[in-house]
């Protein structure tokens, strides 16, 4: 049921993208990437958020079924942070000529964020699995939602000082059509981000419960 | 409160006395500071401006708190006495309250040396920039000791601090480097001061959870 | 193609390929998944089969 939807949204957003959205006036085509690029660093807020709250209910409650669930959410925040770049280092090139520009800050707010998040799984699986290593990755999750406003502001605050070639690009006047496909873009990749979430946790749970049951039957 | 107070005095001092008596932590961050200016000199070429002189004391100074922190829980790592602080009457956030003081205190003590050799080596550096210092030493041993009981627990203790320290250490480079660039350096002194609002208290909260098993 | 119109494919591209190898992984694992849940049913099963407690009762 979900991944039809989440077939049916993709492919009605690529529709909307390239046949009904018209062609901006300004970068022209290279435009386009924007209708992928954007929502992909949306969604991966929104898994790291959702990590963030799995954490939180695992420090609350002590139910260890958070652990897995808060781990997937960013791991799914990872993986949509390196399509972020990704997607936006080809943007950059498209528009400036350039791979890389210090001069958008979500991006490099991205590249921090990335960083983080990697330390992440570095950290987890420098530990041993059990209650002590849920709680610490809790509060290492948790950290990361903090951090992604004060990176933003500093940031922010650094370009006054590190003074990078400002590329000036005019904010997307966008048409309702441009709108409406952006929005149907931005569901879609929730969607999707929400069914790999799903299908990898359940192999995580049913790898749990594997290991568990071979740990009873060569006990017994 | 006060014995809240007390707690935290009592586990400040116990790290304080420790390295008074081992003496290998601040010499050694004493001595890697000094050594990173030098370095710094070579590696700076000739039309590099102060400008960039002051860029690379934050790396310094960033390093080197990394230096002292990767020692920071050793004492209780090595007597398994971190077991016996939890087990401990004391409020969780204590230990990391007292931690937190004496690696600020190792910190500054650096900072004291490190930084009249920085403005005779280098560039000179006004009230602004060691205020600057100072709100961001906060940070660093705030966020630090919390994260270094976090590596204590793994394998790879010394490999996983620094990865997992520098994302959350950018922040307060830009605003050390901004505060004592700009002209407006009251605005990096502020986002410091909400840097080490914002994580300190976070820290504070979330220290009981790393640590009990 | 023009040269813009390359880089809106790529990064369509990458996007689709990223999604695809994480299929594979995801397929290799229940693959894994798969083996180990057959060789945990085998054990089931000759446990079962002959129950080792009661032949060590026997042997006394």
């Amino acid at each position: 049921m979900l991944s039809a939807v989440a077939v049916a949204l993709m492919a009605l957003a690529l529709v909307l993208v390239f046949f009904v959205a018209p062609v901006d006036a300004d970068q022209g085509i290279t435009q386009k990437i924007f209708y992928f690029h954007v929502p992909i660093a949306l969604t991966a807020y929104a898994c790291f958020g959702w990590g963030a709250w799995k954490a939180l209910r695992l420090l609350w409650t002590r139910d260890d079924r958070y652990d897995l669930e808060s781990y997937t959410a960013v791991h799914q925040g990872t993986i949509f942070g390196l399509l972020t770049l990704l997607t936006g280092s080809i943007w950059a090139k498209a528009s400036w000529g350039r791979w890389w520009v210090w001069s958008e800050d979500q991006l490099v707010l991205f590249l921090v964020l990335f960083l983080f998040y990697c330390a992440y799984f570095m950290l987890r699986f420098s530990l041993e699995p059990g209650p002590g290593r849920e709680r610490i990755s809790a509060v290492y999750a948790l950290f990361g939602v903090v951090l992604i406003p004060i990176s933003f502001l500093a940031i922010r605050l650094s370009k006054n000082f590190i003074h990078p070639v400002v590329f000036t690009r005019h904010g997307p006047q966008m048409t309702h059509t441009m709108f409406a496909a952006f929005c149907v873009s931005w569901a879609a990749m929730l969607v999707l981000a929400y069914l790999m979430y799903r299908v990898e946790l359940l192999g995580k749970r049913i790898d749990e419960n594997l290991r568990e049951l071979r740990a009873t039957l060569s006990g017994a | 409160m006060s014995a809240y107070a007390a707690d935290v005095a009592a586990l400040a001092r116990k790290d304080l006395r420790l390295e008074l008596r081992a003496k290998d932590t601040l010499p050694a961050m004493l001595l890697f500071v000094l050594a990173t200016f030098v370095v710094f000199h070579f590696a700076l070429p000739s039309s590099a401006g102060d400008d960039a002189a002051y860029g690379l004391l934050w790396v310094s100074l960033v390093f080197t708190a990394l230096l002292g922190l990767g020692r920071a829980w050793v004492p209780e790592r090595e007597a398994s006495a971190i077991d016996g602080l939890v087990l401990a009457p004391c409020d969780r956030s204590a230990i990391w309250l007292g931690k937190t003081l004496a690696t600020m205190a190792f910190l500054v003590a650096a900072e004291v040396v490190a930084l009249p050799v920085f403005a005779a080596f280098f560039a000179p550096l006004d009230a602004t920039a060691v205020l600057a210092v100072l709100l961001a030493d906060v940070g660093i041993c705030a966020v630090g000791s919390l994260v270094a009981a976090m590596a204590a627990t793994s394998r790879a203790r010394e490999l996983v601090l620094p990865l997992v320290f520098l994302p959350l250490g950018i922040p307060l480079v830009v605003g050390g480097v901004g505060a004592t660039l700009s002209s407006q350096g009251g605005k990096y002194l502020l986002f410091l001061a909400l840097y080490d609002a914002v994580f300190s208290l976070l820290s504070w909260a979330s220290f009981e959870y790393v640590v009990t098993e | 193609m023009s040269s813009g119109e390359k880089y809106v494919a790529a990064a369509y591209a990458v996007v689709l390929i990223a999604v695809l190898v994480w299929a594979a992984i995801i397929a290799a694992k229940l693959a894994r998944l798969e083996r180990e849940t057959a060789e945990l049913s085998d054990l089931a099963r000759t446990r079962a089969a002959s129950p080792p407690s009661e032949a060590r009762l026997a042997d006394g």
